[in-house]
């Protein structure tokens, strides 16, 4: 066990250090950003003083170890757009981001594994069949296209819910939360969704189609044989060994989710991060661009090492087969 | 362990007067009771019928042997009396009766309480018939506490019993192991001890070897019959291996396209077979003392289920074919101790009959 969260965690050091390298590199072959910052009408002592200031002027691999260093301390560099520091502008559009990808997440799972458990189940159900119907809508339309539908119905038409921003928010010191109150609620739910479709109905897909690969199984035969309750079969059994593709699935998902926030953020001008990478990258603002890229390694990272950590839980074999089998 | 830990219901000396007579004179109705059967396959291109109007029955304690080539429908009739056909499979007519009591048509609960409870089941691959994911502890416990009022720390004294009755060493300790780090002939073991957990009256067992290394078969086999000999438990054996048969069955049943063409006492229908498909199977498989020069093999192959022929469904691969055969379904007739499906043996044959018999005894 010790031993796979060491090798786990070295491989994850080594692809932040992958990443690290590619988001200097962006520095390096983006131009001068000194002429964007300060505009053609500047002087030199100006540029010079610039320069100095962000370490244009080091050679190239102290630059880089500067670079990681003040990375690992969580600095990023000044915002070449707002002139701010980089970690700043992340902490006030990361728990943004973070909220409307977990609120997704947990979306996906607690209404997309239900559904699959139920249309694998009942496969000839009627509500299996609205299911299956509905959730090609799901996988086939556009983000942004459920996100605009969305706001026409909730927003424009029933005028149930705000159709943009973020608003009821609580500041908690280091995090704003809007999961503390209703109107937080009330702005976060639609975004959520939109967000949460395409992942939900993959989940509801996938779990459905484990579950009926399961119940073709040997082992439910003879769970059925031995006379085992329906509930036990079916959830103790068949579920449980549906759960380690959909931790795979899952995690993969994560990442996409994170990935499509971007889309769903501009839709309902959702103050996240995703909107600071796009206006960072209509404006060049180098430092932004590279700390969002190492931010959304950093993440990928820690949720496949999460997922392998699932995993371990959930498949007995795989204990054995990371220990070399030292149980026989 | 002494014997007297485990409760063994000792049905055993019943079983072996009553394996002598074909249903006990009492009019007491045998533990198992197949009646034509019909277990249906409806499919786009029109409904297989995969077992045929079978009949036969199971007595207490008893063991009976089911052979026949593979695609003969053994697997079928097995998973029909437990009610685990794989829908759309059905059972399309006929009744199957446990103890005298109807059982083909209960609702859902009532069938399952059955399962496991009455009927164990053993299937043919170890490998695959646990579930990867739980302890073998926790499925044996999970078992019995569905039948039984044990509670966990009983179910898990008795479990830890079974493991050991079933030749599983330090049983404390793997109890808690998992599938995966149990051999296969090991799993299998674990398989029997799930099977019997609570005692049923019935052992299902369809080729519980098949799957396993040819050094260990003979074992698996002869733990199995000795289990299920001291739980009192009669048993439907499902094999290939006419080895096997010979040796634990009280009678054998040999099935040929769904149908049965030949049931009785074992020795009888070893040494003295009388469906000439039954005589062509013993015929291809080597036995000591015979020479192997003299095996011979049937030609042609069982027909698929869209192609079997009117008649008798032997009647294309049948040395001793006639006219009737090609028409007329023959149905079991009862000869000396066996019955047979063949019209060879019908009194009206007279004659044909005799002269069929005396010169197809080898
Ligand atoms: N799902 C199905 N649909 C249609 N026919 C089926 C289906 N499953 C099995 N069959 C047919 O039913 C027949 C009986 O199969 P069964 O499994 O009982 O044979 P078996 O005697 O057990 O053979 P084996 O020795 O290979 O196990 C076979 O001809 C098979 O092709
Ligand atoms: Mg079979």
């Amino acid at each position: 066990m010790f031993a796979f969260i060491v090798q786990r965690l070295f491989q994850a050091i080594l692809v932040m250090l992958v990443v690290g390298i590619i988001s200097f590199a962006l520095f390096r072959f983006t131009g001068d950003p000194v002429n964007n910052m300060l505009g053609p009408e500047a002087t030199i002592e100006q540029r010079e003083a610039l320069r100095e200031r962000l370490g244009l002027n080091d050679s190239v691999p102290v630059q880089f170890i500067n670079f990681i260093g003040n990375a690992a301390k969580g600095e990023f560099g000044l915002s070449y757009r707002v002139g701010k520091p980089v970690e700043e502008l992340i902490a006030t559009t990361l728990p943004a981001t973070i909220e409307l990808v977990f609120v997704s997440a947990l979306m996906a799972l607690l209404i997309g594994v239900p559904m699959g458990v139920y249309t694998g189940l009942k496969r000839h159900a009627a509500l299996s069949r609205v299911f299956l119907t509905v959730s090609l809508i799901g996988i086939s339309l556009p983000t942004f296209v459920i996100g605009i539908l969305m706001i026409l119905i909730f927003g424009v038409w029933l005028g149930w819910l705000p159709t943009f921003g973020r608003q009821g928010v609580v500041d908690l010191g280091v995090w704003q939360t809007g999961l503390l109150t209703l109107q937080g609620w009330s702005h976060l739910i639609m975004p959520a969704f939109t967000l949460a479709l395409f992942q939900l109905t993959l989940i509801m897909r996938l779990v459905r189609a484990e579950m009926l690969e399961v119940q073709r199984t040997d082992y439910i035969k003879f769970a059925k044989a031995r006379g085992l309750r329906n509930r036990a079969i079916n959830y103790g059994h068949a579920l449980k060994n549906t759960l380690v593709p959909v931790i795979t699935i899952m995690g993969l998902q994560v990442g996409s989710l994170l990935a499509f926030s971007i889309i769903t953020e501009t839709v309902f001008a959702w103050p996240g991060m995703g909107r600071l990478f796009l206006q960072a990258i209509q404006f060049v603002d180098i430092p932004v661009m590279s700390s969002y890229l190492m931010l959304m390694a950093f993440f990928f990272v820690m949720i496949n090492l999460t997922v392998d950590l699932l995993y371990y839980a959930v498949d007995p074999r795989l204990r054995a087969e990371t220990l070399g089998g030292a149980a026989h | 362990m002494s014997p007297s830990d485990t409760p063994i219901q000792d049905r055993a000396p019943a079983a072996q007067a009553a394996g002598q007579a074909e249903r006990s004179a009492a009019g007491k109705p045998a533990l198992l009771e197949v009646e034509k059967m019909r277990v249906e396959f409806p499919t786009r291109r029109g409904t297989l019928v995969a077992v045929d109007d079978v009949s036969f029955h199971i007595n207490e304690g008893e063991v009976l042997g089911v052979v026949g080539e593979s695609g003969a429908g053994k697997s079928m009739t097995g998973s029909a009396i437990i009610g685990l056909l794989e829908p759309p499979g059905r059972i399309a007519g006929g009744e199957v009766r446990l103890g005298g009591r109807r059982i083909d048509n209960l609702p859902y609960e009532q069938i399952r309480r059955i399962r496991g409870r009455e009927i164990g089941m053993v299937f043919q691959d170890p490998l695959t018939s646990l579930n990867p994911l739980y302890t073998v502890g926790h499925q044996l416990i999970e078992t019995i506490q569905t039948h039984t009022d044990l509670s966990e720390s009983q179910a898990r004294k008795r479990a830890i019993e079974l493991l050991a009755e079933v030749g599983i060493p330090a049983p404390d300790r793997r109890i808690d192991q998992y599938p995966h780090q149990f051999s296969g002939g090991m799993r299998q073991r674990v398989v029997i001890a799930l099977a019997l957990c609570v005692n049923p009256r019935l052992v299902i067992a369809d080729e519980p070897t098949t799957a396993l290394d040819v050094s260990i078969q003979a074992q698996i086999i002869k733990l199995l019959h000795k289990l299920c000999r001291e739980h009192g438990a009669a048993v439907m054996l499902i094999t290939h291996d006419m080895g096997v048969i010979a040796e634990t069955a009280d009678r054998v049943a040999v099935m040929y396209s769904g149908r049965i063409v030949e049931v009785g006492p074992v020795r009888e229908v070893i040494r003295n077979a009388k469906h000439p498909y039954t005589h062509g199977l013993m015929g291809s498989i080597p036995m000591v003392g015979h020479d192997l020069d003299r095996l011979t093999q049937i030609e042609g192959s069982m027909p698929r289920l869209t192609e079997i022929p009117p008649g008798c469904p032997f009647n294309p691969r049948c040395p001793k074919v006639f006219e009737r055969c090609r028409h007329e379904r023959p149905e079991l007739i009862p000869v000396e101790e066996t019955q047979v499906a063949c019209w060879l043996y019908d009194e009206n044959e007279g004659a044909t009959a005799n002269g069929g018999r005396s010169g197809s005894h080898g």
